[in-house]
Order: C-alpha cells, then sequence, then structure tokens
C-alpha cells in the first residue's frame, strides 16, 4: 500500500462560482475527502441594519442561477415576520415564477455543466462517445445549444411576469408585483406548449408523463428516448449508479407552497421512511469553518468570519446538522420525500440517482406548471400589503433547484437586526462538524476511483456535479 | 480574439443572464463575430489542473490574450490578503490573479455592476472589502489603478449592470472585435454610451403617469413609482426600457421601481430601495438635468392637471378606466 498522497482539485468550473476539493488517496481510491468553499462575501452582515424590504432586493444578488429562490425565501420570512402571507392567485404566480427558474435550471445542468465531462478524451472508444460529443461538447454541443434556445424562449415568462430575470423584485411578502390579464395568460400558456414540445422532442423523447410513470430502477434504465436515453446508456456502461452514493438521509422544506398544500411535500427522509421536518434542529456549526462563535439555531447564528484562517478550519462554509446530522438536499431528496416511487427506490444512490431525480422533477415540474398556468385568474388579486411591524421574527424556507434553502430574520426596531441563510450547497457541501462528521460531498466522495495520473480525477468530477452545486450561494 | 472569461466575488448571474441573448443565442452571436472563450467557467470543458495551467500559460505571456473579462467584485479581504476568495488550485488568490492577468490583455472589460464598482458585493459594511476593477465605488482606483489601460489602449470597459442585459455583454464584445470601440464611445465611468447614453425613463410604460405625477402607492400599482417607490428611472442610466429584457421585461414593465443598477454606489442608495426619501413631503431626487425650480413648478402644474383616467389607474392593480377614443370627423 501506497504512502496516502494528497490531490488538491480546482478550480472547478461548470458548477455556480468554484471549489476545491482536497483528497486522501489510497490503492486507487479516494480515503478522504475535504470541500473548500473559497468564496465569503458577507450578505447576511450586509444586511444588518438596513430596512427588512431592502432584504428582497439584495437577497436575490447572492446568486445569479437561483436568484428566484432567494427572492422567494426573502418574500416569505418577511410575510411570516408580518403574519400576511401572499394572496392565493400571488401564492401560484410566485410559484409558477419560481419553477421557471428551477426548470431552466436542472435544463442547464443536465446540458451544460454536468453532460460535458462525458466528452472527455478519456471515454473515447467508448460506444456511445461520438453521440456523446455530437450533443455535449462544451460550448458547441447540439443539445446544449438547444437547452439555451428553450430556457430563453421558457424565461419570456419571466420577461412578463417578473420584470427580469435574474435579479427580480416581482416577489414580494405579499404576492407579485403584476396582475396578468387574458393575453398575459396566453402568453404563458404558449410558452410552456413550447417548452413541453422541445422536453418531449429533445430531452426525454418521449411523453413526460410517461418518464414520470417510471417507478423501478429496472424502468428508467429502460427508458431510450432522447438525451435522457443516451445518459443512461453512459450511466449503465460507467456505473453512476455506485459511484459517489449518499447516506441516504434527505430533508426537503417542501417546494411551492400553496393554500391547497405543497408542489412537492416537505420532510425529512430517514432509515427509509418520510417523518416531519423539526424546524427547532437546524444549528449551524462553524467548527471547521473560518467563522467565529459556536453552533447555534439560525435565529440566534452570526457570521463573524475568522481573519486569520486557523488552520483547524478549511472552508468559509459552515456545517449545518439537522438533529445533529447532515443532510442530503436536492430534486431527489424533494422527489424522494414527495414519495415517488422512482426516487423512493433510488434513495441513498448516487450519482445516477441525483442526476435522475433531477430529470424526473424537471418532468414533474412542467406538469406543474402547466397546471397553475391554467389556473390563472385574470381577475383576481395578485398582491396584498402589510406594514411590517417593529419587532417581529419569521423563517422563509423555501425549495431552490438545488435543495432546501432557509433565510431566518429578526427585526428589532423596524430594522433587521439579525439574517442568517442556510442554502442548499451549504448543506451538501459542509465540512465536518465538532465532531468530525464529514458533510454529503465528503462522505459521498470517499472511494472514488482515481486513476493512475488523474491530477483532476473525472469521477470525482462526476461525483462533485452530480450535487448541481451552487458555491456562491454555499457562503454568500 | 480569445477571451478569457473570470468570476470573482459576485453571483454568476451576468453570465446567466447573458445566455438569455436572442436573435442569435449569445454562443452563436460571438462566435459569429470571430470571438472565442479561452475559457469561461460555467461553459468551458476544462476543469482543474487544466485551468491552472491555461492560467498560468498567460500570466508568462505563453498565450496571447485578446479579452479578459471579469465578472463579479475583487475582495482584497481579509486584512489586505485577498484570501476571501481563492482561486482553487492554484494557492493564489483572485485579487493577485486579476492584477497579474490584467496587464496582458489586449483589453479589460468589467461585467456588471460588481466588477466594474464593486456594487452589491461591497453593500453594507462591505465585508469582504470588494472593489471594482478600476473603481471603488464611484471613486476612480479599484485594484487596477484609476491610469489603468489595457494593453491594446483602452482603460478597463465598464459594462455595468446588475445584472447586465444580454444585448450590453454581448455588443460590447462584439464593438472591441471589430475595432469599433475607442475612449469616446464610452461615458466618465466607463461605460459604453451606445446604452449609457440612455435612460430607464426613455420608454418607460409609466411615462404618462409620471407626465402628470399620478403616483403609485403600493408595487403592483400602475402608476408612476417616482414619488413613493423609489424609482430613479429618469436618472438611472440603460436602454431598459427601449429594448426590453427577457422578451418583454424591465422592471418598471414588471410592477416594481429602477434601483438604479447600472451606477456605482447603486447597493446604498442611503434609504430603504423601494422607498422615496421626502423633506418635507417632497421627493428628494430630481430628473436628470431638470432644474429644481422648474420640476417643482411643472409637477404641482401637472398633478393638478392629472386626468381621472390616470388619476384612478395609478393606484389600481390594472387598467381600470381605459382612454376615451375620439371619433374621427371623417366625411363616411
Amino acid at each position: 500500500m501506497s504512502d496516502t498522497p494528497r490531490l488538491v482539485v480546482g478550480p472547478f468550473n461548470r458548477v455556480e462560482g468554484d471549489l476545491e476539493v482536497q483528497l486522501d488517496l489510497a490503492d486507487g481510491k479516494v480515503v478522504s475527502a475535504q470541500v473548500n468553499a473559497p468564496l465569503y462575501r458577507g450578505f447576511e452582515r450586509m444586511l444588518e441594519g438596513r430596512a427588512p424590504s431592502d432584504a428582497l432586493t439584495l437577497t436575490p444578488r447572492i446568486c445569479g442561477i437561483c436568484s428566484i429562490s432567494q427572492s422567494a425565501a426573502a418574500a416569505r420570512a418577511l410575510a411570516a415576520a408580518t403574519g400576511v402571507m401572499p394572496t392565493p392567485q400571488g401564492a401560484a404566480m410566485a410559484a409558477l415564477i419560481h419553477a421557471v427558474e428551477n426548470a431552466s435550471d436542472h435544463l442547464f445542468h443536465f446540458n451544460l455543466f454536468f453532460m460535458p465531462d462525458f466528452t472527455r478524451p478519456c471515454y473515447a472508444g467508448r460506444g456511445w462517445y461520438e453521440r456523446a460529443v455530437d450533443r455535449f461538447a462544451a460550448i458547441n454541443g447540439a443539445a446544449g445549444r438547444a437547452a439555451i434556445a428553450a430556457r430563453t424562449d421558457l424565461m419570456h415568462i419571466l420577461g412578463l411576469m417578473a420584470g427580469k430575470w435574474p435579479h427580480t423584485l416581482a416577489l414580494q411578502p405579499g404576492g407579485v408585483t403584476r396582475a396578468p390579464g387574458p393575453r398575459d395568460k396566453l402568453r404563458i400558456e404558449t410558452a410552456l406548449r413550447q417548452f413541453r414540445k422541445y422536453l418531449e422532442r429533445d430531452v426525454f423523447g418521449g411523453a413526460l408523463e410517461d418518464f414520470c410513470a417510471l417507478d423501478s430502477p429496472a424502468a428508467l434504465m429502460g427508458w431510450t428516448g432522447g438525451d435522457v436515453g443516451l445518459f443512461l446508456e453512459i450511466a449503465a456502461d460507467t456505473d453512476l449508479a455506485a459511484m459517489g452514493r449518499g447516506a441516504g438521509r434527505y430533508l426537503s422544506f417542501g417546494a411551492y407552497e400553496l393554500a391547497e398544500g405543497h408542489g412537492f411535500a416537505p420532510g425529512l427522509w430517514r432509515a427509509g421512511r418520510r417523518g416531519p421536518v423539526d424546524q427547532a434542529a437546524i444549528i449551524e456549526d462553524p467548527s471547521h469553518a473560518w467563522m467565529l462563535g459556536g453552533a447555534a439555531h439560525p435565529f440566534k447564528g452570526q457570521t463573524t468570519p475568522d481573519e486569520t484562517m486557523r488552520e483547524t478550519a478549511y472552508t468559509w462554509c459552515k456545517a449545518p446538522r439537522l438533529g445533529g446530522e447532515p443532510v442530503e438536499v436536492g430534486a431527489l431528496a424533494r422527489q424522494i420525500v414527495d414519495g415517488h416511487p422512482l426516487a423512493v427506490a433510488l434513495a441513498g444512490g448516487g450519482v445516477l440517482a441525483r442526476v435522475a431525480g433531477r430529470l424526473l422533477e424537471l418532468a414533474r415540474t412542467q406538469i406543474l406548471m402547466e397546471h397553475w398556468a391554467r389556473e390563472i385568474d385574470t381577475e383576481a388579486v395578485f398582491m396584498r400589503t402589510a406594514a411590517l411591524p417593529e419587532t417581529a421574527s419569521g423563517a422563509g424556507l423555501v425549495e431552490a433547484a438545488r435543495g432546501a434553502l432557509g433565510h431566518w430574520v429578526r427585526i428589532e426596531g423596524g430594522k433587521i437586526a439579525s439574517y442568517q441563510i442556510i442554502a442548499p450547497t451549504t448543506w451538501n457541501f459542509s465540512p465536518r462538524d465538532a465532531q468530525g462528521v464529514p458533510g454529503p460531498l465528503e462522505t459521498a466522495l470517499v472511494g472514488a476511483p482515481v486513476a493512475e495520473g488523474e491530477d483532476t480525477p473525472v469521477a470525482v468530477q462526476h461525483i462533485v456535479r452530480s450535487f448541481d452545486p451552487c458555491m456562491v450561494c454555499t457562503v454568500h | 480574439m480569445n477571451i478569457l472569461w473570470l468570476q470573482a466575488a459576485g453571483c454568476g448571474g451576468c453570465t446567466m443572464s447573458a445566455l438569455c441573448a436572442e436573435a442569435p443565442d449569445f454562443l452563436e452571436t460571438l462566435s459569429g463575430a470571430g470571438l472565442e472563450f479561452l475559457w469561461h467557467p460555467a461553459l468551458s470543458l476544462q476543469s482543474g489542473a487544466e485551468v491552472a495551467a491555461l492560467l498560468a500559460a498567460v500570466e508568462r505571456g505563453e498565450t496571447p490574450l485578446d479579452i479578459l473579462a471579469v465578472e463579479g467584485a475583487i475582495a482584497r479581504g481579509p486584512l489586505g490578503t485577498g484570501r476571501f476568495q481563492m482561486v482553487s488550485g492554484t494557492g493564489r488568490s483572485m485579487l493577485d490573479w486579476v492584477r497579474a492577468l490584467a496587464p496582458m490583455a489586449q483589453h479589460v472589460v468589467g461585467i456588471g455592476t460588481c466588477a466594474t464598482y464593486g456594487g452589491v458585493t461591497s453593500a453594507g459594511g462591505n465585508p469582504s472589502d470588494a472593489v471594482g476593477l478600476s473603481y471603488d465605488g464611484a471613486h476612480p482606483g479599484g485594484v487596477l489603478s484609476a491610469d489603468f489601460r489595457a494593453r491594446a489602449g483602452l482603460p478597463v470597459v465598464n459594462v455595468s449592470g446588475c445584472p447586465t442585459h444580454p444585448g450590453w455583454v454581448a455588443e460590447t464584445l462584439m464593438l472591441i472585435a471589430a475595432g469599433r470601440l475607442a475612449e469616446k464611445d464610452l461615458d466618465p465611468l466607463g461605460r459604453p454610451l451606445f446604452y449609457a447614453q440612455h435612460l430607464i425613463h426613455h420608454g418607460c410604460p409609466k411615462n404618462e403617469y409620471y407626465e402628470y405625477k399620478a403616483s403609485a402607492v403600493t408595487l403592483s400599482d400602475h402608476g408612476c413609482m417616482m414619488e413613493h417607490l423609489g424609482c430613479v428611472g429618469t436618472q438611472a442610466v440603460g436602454d431598459c426600457n427601449i429594448r426590453p429584457w427577457n422578451g418583454e421585461g424591465s422592471c418598471t414593465r414588471g410592477g416594481y421601481p429602477c434601483i438604479a443598477c447600472t451606477a456605482p454606489e447603486f447597493e446604498e442608495p442611503g434609504h430603504p430601495f423601494t422607498e422615496t426619501p421626502k423633506v418635507a413631503g417632497i421627493p428628494v431626487g430630481l430628473p436628470s438635468d431638470m432644474p429644481k425650480a422648474w420640476f417643482m413648478a411643472l409637477a404641482s402644474l401637472s398633478k393638478a392637471a392629472t386626468p381621472e383616467r390616470l388619476a384612478k389607474n395609478a393606484v389600481a392593480p390594472r387598467v381600470a378606466v381605459t382612454p376615451t377614443i375620439r371619433k374621427p370627423k371623417g366625411h363616411r
């Protein structure tokens, strides 16, 4: 057995932002991993002392890819603080606006961020390689170009209803700032009809309902249509199912909260079954982050960077824990928690499960968006207003494309006294906690194969990107 | 021409916005103009050691660089080290890399208000001590000196905006590729005049409300948002309402105010973003180039003359009263 050489991998692209992974290797495998989120901006500190409504302008700018998710969380946190919830149609329109972003993110992740790695020369000679290059080559691949065009057209819904993307102010605690009329509704439905055509022609190569009806990994692997079929062929050949397996604990705050219930249900999946989420049991542990202070619930937490960057820490990311444990978040988590049979059967899975969970959710999200569009009432009230109290607190718990996103705000004297954010990749790319328990990615990387001479191991890249990390959100 | 694109301390939203370009799409637009990415963090295949080698080759002058595009502010903290943003795998800060690479480029382009002036990354107490490439807010001199000139002779080209409109980025890069962007084509803050010579007010669908000072009281009202809701579209540069966003959008079309995101220090307006500061009930802030006395006189006059249609529609979420149709005095 060789001594354990250490590999430092970075810069990491086709993730939103940058990350560095330190790998200890033995016998051609990763035996231990440390994940470093290398950017600190300090949004939580920027918000202190400001008018609470400023959170609606500033927090979307944490992230240019999940901007609306940040809006939604801020709006929900302020709504909770005022005790005034959005009008029913305002909430449904906010859900539609949010879903457009989430669907766009899933689409980009698959086509632009994840799949191009299969066009690397190390795969030349595989039966699918030429097709992978044709579809997924970085910048020039046909599938990537088609995804960019399809997303652009889908986002016309955002131009219409949210002014622009990213960084809209359309989502407010009481609803949305623009009330659609009959022709807006038709435009939205038209954009969705076109997006479905694209998804069924290019991405799935079949009806979305048929893909959503898949109920087992065997049925999934039998799907041959579209780029999804190509992905599954590649996944079978490269054994992506076994690569980067998760610990089987999944959290979802519940996506698209409406009066009639969530679009995708909230819950904690643990030991093979779903239970409720105990929000009070969430803490952030800064023991291995360049942050000062102790472990605390986000209503009591602080973000004070350790400017000495002490040796015992290795990232700007705090370690969130639920009931003392790390949890995985994301599309797969949401679909498992929501009880979709295919996702449940994939629980505990690796790269294949995460990507399949995302594709499943893309199909299901399209169906949800079509439903909300049909239900738009062009006579309804889309926003109500309410004065913020001088002293209040509230949590905004939503689901970004990449998983559970929480904003916790405390208002004192009419100003923000404290604002804490836990983003999806904060959970997934968490460092070790005070007990030394690694975060979900750090755990998933253990066992990843590293071939002789690989300085940026391709398996590590597949595993990292299977989480669809958003590093700018992670530390914020 | 090749482009090396770096994402510094920002949100990545200017890239995400650029990819919304239309007719043709962003990548097609660039390739048609003879532009290609040497490396782009969201798009390129190369990762890890390949990228570190690529950056080093540019730094050593082995790989000629035409355009260095930087998105995001540059973090100088903690304690001046730049270590709030390390470029992973290289052991060096983004601050260090930008200072090393900028002198190698024929052109340096700041993409977005963070890269140009510091932007939202420098909001609040500026926790990461972030600045723009050649500006610290509105003050010349950022991580590059105020008199910095890229090899081809231009100062940093500041494509500000939060985010940038896809057209601003695409057209700036195309103008550079065509050799058609000179210093006279930039405004005094380094912004390309083709979009910075316009105001957000130009083409704003709320113009008629503005003319009569028929004001929205809450977000989602139809009226002009200048008097109560913090809109500074009459002062902010940009052609957002001339060529809209994502099909047919803009901030004011979406029912919320312009916050002058193309301007240095927009992140610190000194009041809540969506509230207009007032002195003795009179809004602070004048439309660009408008003498105060005239504005006051015109405002009070036009307010008195507000048609009932506008007064009602201004505080409604939908058009409540439609324009009176004047029948043609034709011969039929």
